[in-house]
């Protein structure tokens, strides 16, 4: 059994259409909610008082701690009026909000504490102590980091299959299914998504380069 | 609620076996992706331009090819070719291979991360390559290193999940089961506590190999026990006027005290 280049080529573009109308889709909207959510979670982590905030980090460190097939079960099965494909987009989408999280933590973090003190010396209102002062400046330090999370989240994008959503993987292995031959759909998802991804690493490095002070 | 126990009496052997077999796949991967990263790690700090490259593509390779891939690449692509794996050693390759990828950048960055006043002393000492890294590099590096293993690890245990796919029976695969005779809401939830324990334990143990790592470069303060020990061995020292290497000892105390923060 060796690589069939004429089959690779027949199953192409089935996992191409794949790619481009699931994989991507849920990349971009799942980062983007992620992005969102994060910033929320952080600023809240930040400003709610304990008795909110405390409950708040417990329950990000769980999501955070536990895996994403078994979450995208839960929320599949517990609103069965949902689509496979939505589920799949809000469950990544918050599951790697908590990481982000985490990003935005460290860059706000990283505002030296005269920069709050001056904003409150100004007597700036909360939102435009964030809007106009920290966020500026600690988006500029998080902004890589949140660029890797994304890529992690497009590899981990696979994890769909559990709910049957018609991905890149999910249709290699209906492919292998049908044909008996695993050898070729596999090996070119495993292709496609490293084609993929390792430019926007690098991309992301040089980003993190030109972003350091 | 007397439902609800009854449902979890019921289901604790078979949710135990699962547990079991994730645990197994973690442990396993982890031991895997440890020895994964550091040799990786340290080949690509290799003064030999073809170990540094051939593992650079390795680890770009493994990193680039999501951890599902591989798994489904290793369970239905290797045996066509003539290779028959049995589904445990199957996941605990995938994981190790993959989070070893990601561990070697921890190991290299780490060992990047030791100030270069280090090396030079060794130089200086006209230590062996192997002592430097042994006694002067690794101490170090490990306790910057540990961290970054830390999300790993937890990350490992929950890549692992997927096991349901290659007709091993863990955890989630076992949960989902639980769903169709009770309750969706029950079961995911405890399913997900076991998950958040283990991780959280795992967390824990990472942690605790952190802070010792810490204690014995003189970073934090040492523990009661610690003390007690040194303070022995000074004693010892003093006693006999050697102030030399200390004759046999163990490897455990070797680089504790003294050095300065």
């Amino acid at each position: 059994m060796s690589f069939d280049w004429e089959f690779a080529l027949q199953i192409l573009p089935d996992l191409l259409e794949a790619f481009v109308r699931i994989t991507l889709l849920v990349t971009v909207v799942g980062s983007l909610t992620a992005a969102v959510l994060g910033l929320v979670w952080a600023i809240g982590l930040r400003s709610l008082p304990a008795w909110v905030g405390r409950p708040l980090s417990f329950v990000l460190d769980f999501i955070r701690m536990t895996p994403l097939p078994i979450q995208l079960l839960f929320v599949y099965y517990t609103f069965n009026n949902l689509s496979a494909l939505s589920v799949g987009i809000i469950v990544i989408g918050v599951h790697y909000s908590t990481y982000m999280a985490e990003s935005y933590r460290a860059g706000i973090e990283s505002i030296r504490k005269g920069q709050w003190e001056a904003a409150t010396a100004l007597s700036l209102p909360p939102h435009r102590t964030w809007r106009a002062v920290i966020l500026p400046q600690a988006l500029r330090a998080t902004l890589p980091s949140l660029g890797n999370w994304a890529i992690a989240m497009f590899k981990d994008t696979p994890f769909l299959i559990v709910i049957a959503v018609p991905e890149l993987v999910t249709e290699a292995k209906e492919i292998g299914g049908r044909t008996f031959s695993y050898v070729e759909p596999f090996t070119l998802a495993g292709l496609i998504f490293l084609v993929a991804s390792y430019p926007t690493a690098v991309l992301m490095r040089k980003l993190e380069n030109r972003l350091a002070y | 609620m007397t439902d609800f126990l009854d449902t979890l009496t019921a289901a604790a052997p078979r949710l135990w076996e699962a547990t079991l077999v994730t645990l197994q796949l973690s442990v396993g991967g982890a031991a895997v992706a440890f020895v994964v990263a550091v040799l990786l790690g340290l080949a690509s700090l290799s003064g030999v331009a073809l170990v540094r490259g051939t593992s650079r593509v390795v680890v770009e390779f493994f990193r680039g090819t999501s951890l599902v891939v591989q798994l489904f690449w290793l369970f239905f692509v290797l045996p066509q070719l003539g290779v028959d794996l049995p589904s445990m050693t199957t996941g605990i390759l995938a994981l190790g291979l993959n989070y070893g990828a990601y561990g070697s950048e921890v190991v290299r960055g780490s060992i990047n991360a030791v100030p270069k006043g280090q090396w030079e002393t060794t130089v200086a000492l006209s230590m062996s390559p192997v002592t430097t890294m042994r006694r002067v590099i690794w101490p170090q590096a490990w306790a910057l290193m540990l961290p970054g293993l830390n999300n790993l690890l937890i990350m490992l245990i929950k890549g692992s999940a997927l096991a349901g796919f290659i007709f091993l029976q863990d955890l989630t695969f076992v949960t989902d089961q639980l769903r169709r005779t009770t309750d969706t809401f029950v079961a995911f939830g405890i399913g997900m506590v076991i998950y958040y324990l283990i991780a959280l334990g795992a967390s824990g143990v990472l942690r605790w190999l952190e802070r010792r790592a810490q204690r014995r470069l003189g970073l934090a303060p040492p523990t009661r026990r610690e003390r007690i020990r040194q303070n022995a061995e000074t004693a010892r020292l003093q006693g006999t006027g050697a102030v030399g290497a200390p004759a046999g000892g163990g490897a455990a105390g070797a680089p504790t005290g003294g050095g300065a923060p």
